[in-house]
């Protein structure tokens, strides 16, 4: 299974390789004023496996990512997903069928206006919740799925075409608060196509108590005008490396959530001996289906799933990912194992002089 | 699956939790993100002010990178102000971090 942000964003190979050309001429026209602000190149190159009722599909992918600041209050960033996925072929033939996606999952422009304004604008990834805009790159998933709820927003693309505006409102040793809000047009674009609507995020971070609560909602402005609820609660105490993560999301038509927590032990030589490398991961999550009308991501029956992992980090920003998952639905249950491993890469976009 | 099921799974991740905090009580901080931070961790206190920001703000979504260029260190702080809504204060205090 692809991540949702990938399956529900399907764009032509063309106007994707375009778009990113587009992108690497901003990188080479980007003035960078300092030795530090060399444009630079990141992301994640993986290879996944995914192994369903007997049945396994390999996703090479690769996720890179380009930033670029412009002088001291711009940067112009992007993130493309380039894969090809191997799945068995149907009935009795045997072999297998191909397909590849190339597609850009954003591409925006920063603009730091003051300490309490960043405007962001072009096609950019809708900050309902928390997963969508901090945790699906490839190279930060616990998990190779995205979580039932991940494109539960006015957006089931998980970009919006517009402008946010995005900053910390008040900011203490304490306590601090985020917020962020959107506006997305329109867009029928093959490259950047979107729906219309708004929302926004505002969230409390308490820094001693590691803890972060937020709300979130967006409201579609086209055809049925659907509201869509949020709230999300990550807890990382203190000194320590575990982190919990949940969220929940309801639309006009179905509601879930999803809580995951993840543990790295460092009693054993630290985060960087053999043990403390392993990483057990758990995650829970259901969904419910108010109607069967459709118009979200979201299965078509209730679903529950518990998902098993066990992620290992190895050295020189590479990462193995497993898990088994077993889904329970009135549809029939599943079981859902999953490896993979994935390498990040960060490095100037050109070689330069260092001051 | 049942709600019997779920609220056990629901206790099995609290006793993960109880367990996971048990266990972390006299731990270390987490390792910093580049080399240059490495040598001077100890030193001064805006390395120290600018590791904090790092683990608020960026060790929260993702593991430190283990290293990279200083070229593009300020365009990774540039990245972190907008992603994690950080002050100037708070970038320069990360750049610091980063190029001590």
């Amino acid at each position: 299974m692809l991540r949702p942000t990938l399956e529900l964003k399907p764009r032509a190979s063309a106007h994707a390789i375009h778009f990113f050309i587009f992108a690497l001429a901003v990188l080479a026209i980007a003035h960078h004023g300092s030795a530090q602000d060399t444009p630079l190149i990141s992301g994640g190159v993986g290879f996944f496996t995914s192994t369903n009722a007997g049945n396994t599909t390999y996703l090479p992918i690769i996720e890179p990512l380009l930033a670029a600041p412009l002088g001291r209050h711009v940067l112009v960033e992007s993130r493309a997903a380039l894969l090809e996925s191997f799945s068995p072929k149907g009935g009795d033939q045997s072999g297998y069928d191909h397909s590849h996606f190339i597609g850009l999952t954003y591409l925006q422009g920063d603009y730091v206006a003051s300490r309490h304004f960043t405007i962001v604008a072009g096609d950019y990834l809708i900050p309902f919740n928390t997963y969508n805009d901090r945790l699906s790159p490839i190279w930060i998933s616990n998990f190779q799925d995205g979580p039932l709820i991940a494109n539960l927003s006015f957006s089931s693309s998980g970009s919006g075409l517009g402008g946010m505006l995005r900053s910390n409102a008040i900011q203490r040793s304490k306590y601090s608060i985020d917020y962020n809000y959107y506006y997305s047009t329109r867009s029928a674009n093959e490259q950047f196509g979107a729906s219309r609507g708004s929302g926004g995020r505002a969230s409390l971070y308490l820094p001693e108590q590691g803890l972060e609560v937020g709300l979130s909602y967006d409201r579609l402005l086209q055809g049925a005008h659907e509201n869509f609820y949020g709230a999300h609660v990550w807890w990382e105490p203190k000194d320590t490396a575990f982190r919990l993560r949940s969220e929940f999301a309801s639309g006009h038509h179905a509601q879930g959530y999803w809580v995951e927590a993840d543990y790295r032990p460092r009693a054993f030589g630290g985060l960087d001996s053999a043990i403390g490398r392993i990483e057990p991961v758990f995650r829970i999550q259901q969904t419910f289906r108010r109607d069967t009308i459709v118009s979200d991501g979201l299965p078509l029956v209730n679903t529950q799933r518990a998902d098993f992992g066990l992620d290992y980090n190895l050295p020189h920003n590479t990462r193995i990912i497993t898990s088994y998952a077993r889904q329970f639905s009135s549809t029939g249950n599943l079981n859902i194992w999953e490896t993979g491993i994935v390498y990040r890469f960060l490095f100037p976009a050109w070689k330069g002089k260092q001051r | 699956m049942s709600s019997k099921h779920f609220v056990s799974g629901v206790l099995v991740l609290a006793s993960v939790s109880a367990l996971a905090l048990t266990a972390q009580q006299s731990s270390t901080p987490a390792t910093p993100p580049t080399k240059h931070a490495a040598h001077h961790k100890q030193t001064t206190q805006p390395q120290d002010e600018g590791e904090r920001v790092f683990q608020q703000n960026c060790s929260r979504c993702h593991t430190a990178p283990e290293g990279f260029s200083p070229r593009i260190s300020g365009t990774l702080v540039r990245h972190m102000r907008v992603r994690a809504s950080l002050s100037q204060h708070e970038e320069e205090q990360l750049l610091h971090f980063f190029n001590p």
